[in-house]
């Protein structure tokens, strides 16, 4: 028996693979498993048996060849999620940071706005968001997802955003800027609703900035427009990576083309063309991810 | 003298006179400040209440309420038929029950777990840790709906290494049962489960390492130390990860849907078919009054969780702020 004795950090080693040991177990089973899975089934021709068990028959890139030739919907989907993507996540990104850089300070009643802020998060579920973005648009008038029949009939109502739009087009600002910022306007509520956590996250980060800093630079004299960009901004710059990553993930989740690869699946039973969006859709996600972090990671200062 | 002057133009450049000088500037200017944030947070707050506080009045509405074109948000003449109707069609105590208990047990699985595999990483050394941690970080950003095919499969035909052919003599369907989701949270793999992990390796991180030491010579052992002192001094990420992890399972369809979990046990589900109760059943035609009966199911989906924030706010707001969320 004496043989056998461990030495500490062989036994440390054994009890830590324990401490991980259901995770890893699960993470082989249901994600490198499936994901090798996705990829057999993308190459495949799939003949499903009626008490759900299915035959594979060797396709080559068959699937791909019709996502992208033939299916009629694949490609604007795709398109459109990622562009919707691109534009929501700095506006997104910001707003969370400018709204967490206000509940940072200390003022009145602060409790009780973080509370409302933080509501989101807690309603955050596909019912509940539709409703209540129904319930902003019969309330506001919104201006964006309306037809102009219906906003021409609710303006008797209420404000006739339209007018005041055409207020600006007058003043010389490119065009695609003003639909930018029009769009992110008239978006925000859903640019509110999806950037809870986000908020978290920046305050945290924003806690976790060492006084002493601001301390050296207000003696030494500097404005809250230099404070903010020599040291806050620097100083959340790593979990700006976080929060990116946060939100795309996050906006993926909520994209058309997840709806559309689920409705391949389960309502037409092409079980080899779904595996092909979610891998397509996958991809070039992750590649959007690799990119922008690369970008934001040589300009990012650590402190330690 | 000139000594003297000399030191009086140097005081005169030092920023602590100028703060003293423009003393009365900077009192408006703070004032002006103040007034722009109160401004800014009013008009967030507004655009993020009032969907909210308008869904929960027109859930008042009778139906002289929603034709009339004089009211707007406060109803004229209220009435609770809305809520009576919705509450029959939603089974609404009995649902409510089970969805909570399911939503309980798998936040307290998850936290086992999603602890359990945050402490394994940060205190333990063993092979290809580096490896192991990047996975996490690939689980998280891989969102299970790249792997939702596979995974219908897997569940419809359950049967892990030929495990249950041995015991039943062939695969189970676990479709319309809540196991599918029992399964995958124990083993780590639930509704976030990786950014659960990386919170708590986070945490775990940051404490100190000579708590442990000072359990291990008083003798106790790992497990004794993880359970009764490292969770407990881990409190903040505990109670931030289990609001989370609370919330988004309650509101959670994705996994309803694939897994096709019967309503019962699922409230989100009997929201969503709601409108079509009312109509079919209540034989209501109107889409608009049909819409104010939804209204009446989502505040009564929402209430529950509305009263558990606000009992835990200012505990969950402190918790985030002290969980190391960020690293």
């Amino acid at each position: 028996m004496k043989k056998f004795r461990l030495t500490m950090s062989r036994k440390r080693m054994i009890t830590g693979i324990l401490f991980i040991s259901p995770w890893l177990v699960g993470f082989l089973y249901f994600y490198v498993r499936t994901l090798f899975m996705t990829g057999q089934f993308s190459l495949s021709e799939i003949t499903i048996a009626s008490t759900g068990g299915y035959r594979l028959s060797f396709a080559g890139l068959e699937n791909f060849i019709y996502a992208f030739r033939a299916d009629p919907h694949f490609k604007q989907v795709l398109t459109t999620s990622l562009f919707d993507m691109v534009v929501d996540v700095p506006l997104i990104i910001f707003f969370s940071l400018f709204v967490a850089i206000l509940l940072n300070r200390k003022f009145k009643g602060r409790a009780f706005v973080r509370a409302i802020f933080f509501l989101p998060i807690i309603l955050n579920a596909d019912a509940i968001t539709e409703a209540l973005t129904m319930q902003l648009q019969m309330m506001t008038g919104g201006l964006s997802p309306m037809s102009e029949e219906v906003a021409s009939a609710a303006s008797s109502s209420t404000v006739n955003v339209g007018y005041y739009l055409s207020l600006f087009e007058n003043l010389a600002v490119p065009e695609f800027v003003l639909d930018y910022i029009v769009g992110a306007v008239s978006r925000i509520s859903d640019i509110i609703t999806a950037s809870g956590v986000q908020i978290i996250i920046f305050i945290a980060a924003l806690q976790s900035i060492p006084p002493s800093l601001y301390e050296v630079s207000r003696i030494e004299g500097a404005t809250g427009y230099e404070t903010f960009w020599k040291i806050t901004f620097p100083m959340v710059m790593p979990h700006i990576i976080t929060n990116v990553v946060y939100t795309v993930v996050d906006a993926f989740a909520r994209s058309p083309v997840v709806d559309l690869a689920y409705d391949t699946a389960f309502t037409d039973y092409n079980y080899g063309l779904s595996s092909v969006f979610s891998l397509v859709s996958t991809l070039l996600v992750g590649l959007l991810l690799i990119i922008v972090v690369r970008a934001i990671q040589k300009r990012t200062f650590y402190y330690d | 003298m000139e000594k003297l002057r000399g030191r009086w133009s140097q005081l005169r450049k030092s920023p602590v006179y100028g703060d003293v000088k423009s003393g009365v500037k900077k009192g408006a200017k703070e004032k002006l400040l103040s007034l722009f944030r109160f401004v800014i947070i009013l008009g967030i707050s507004y655009v993020i209440l009032a969907p909210v506080i308008g869904l929960v009045t027109s859930s008042f509405f009778s139906n002289a309420d929603a034709y009339s074109p004089t009211v707007f948000t406060i109803p004229m003449a209220p009435t609770l038929e809305r809520y009576e109707r919705a509450i029959v069609h939603l089974r609404y105590l009995p649902t409510l029950g089970r969805t909570m208990l399911f939503s309980v047990t798998l936040t307290l699985i998850q936290l086992l777990v999603c602890s359990m595999a945050g402490y394994g990483f940060a205190r333990f050394k063993f092979p290809l840790k580096k490896l192991l941690f990047a996975c996490v970080v690939i689980m998280i950003v891989i969102p299970t709906y790249t792997v939702m095919l596979p995974l219908y499969v897997t569940f419809r035909n359950f049967d892990p290494l030929g495990l249950v052919t041995l015991i039943t003599g062939g695969p189970v369907n676990l479709m319309g049962t809540t196991w599918p989701v029992y399964i995958m949270t124990a083993l780590g793999c639930g509704l976030r489960s990786g950014l659960f992990i990386y919170i708590f390796n986070q945490f775990f991180r940051g404490l100190p390492r000579e708590i442990e030491e000072a359990a291990f010579v008083d003798g106790a052992g790992t497990w004794y130390t993880y359970f009764r002192i490292m969770l407990l001094n881990a409190m903040p990420a505990v109670i931030t990860v289990s609001v989370f992890s609370l919330v988004w399972q309650y509101n959670d369809t994705f996994f309803g849907r694939l897994f096709l979990i019967p309503g019962d046990v699922l409230l989100s589900k009997r929201v969503a078919s709601l409108q079509v109760n009312i109509k079919t059943l209540d034989k209501v035609m109107d889409p608009s009054i049909q819409q104010l009966y939804v209204s009446a199911g989502i505040v009564l989906l929402m209430l529950p969780m509305v009263i558990l924030y606000l009992l835990l706010q200012k505990k969950f707001v402190e918790s985030v702020e002290r969980s190391g969320i960020v690293g």
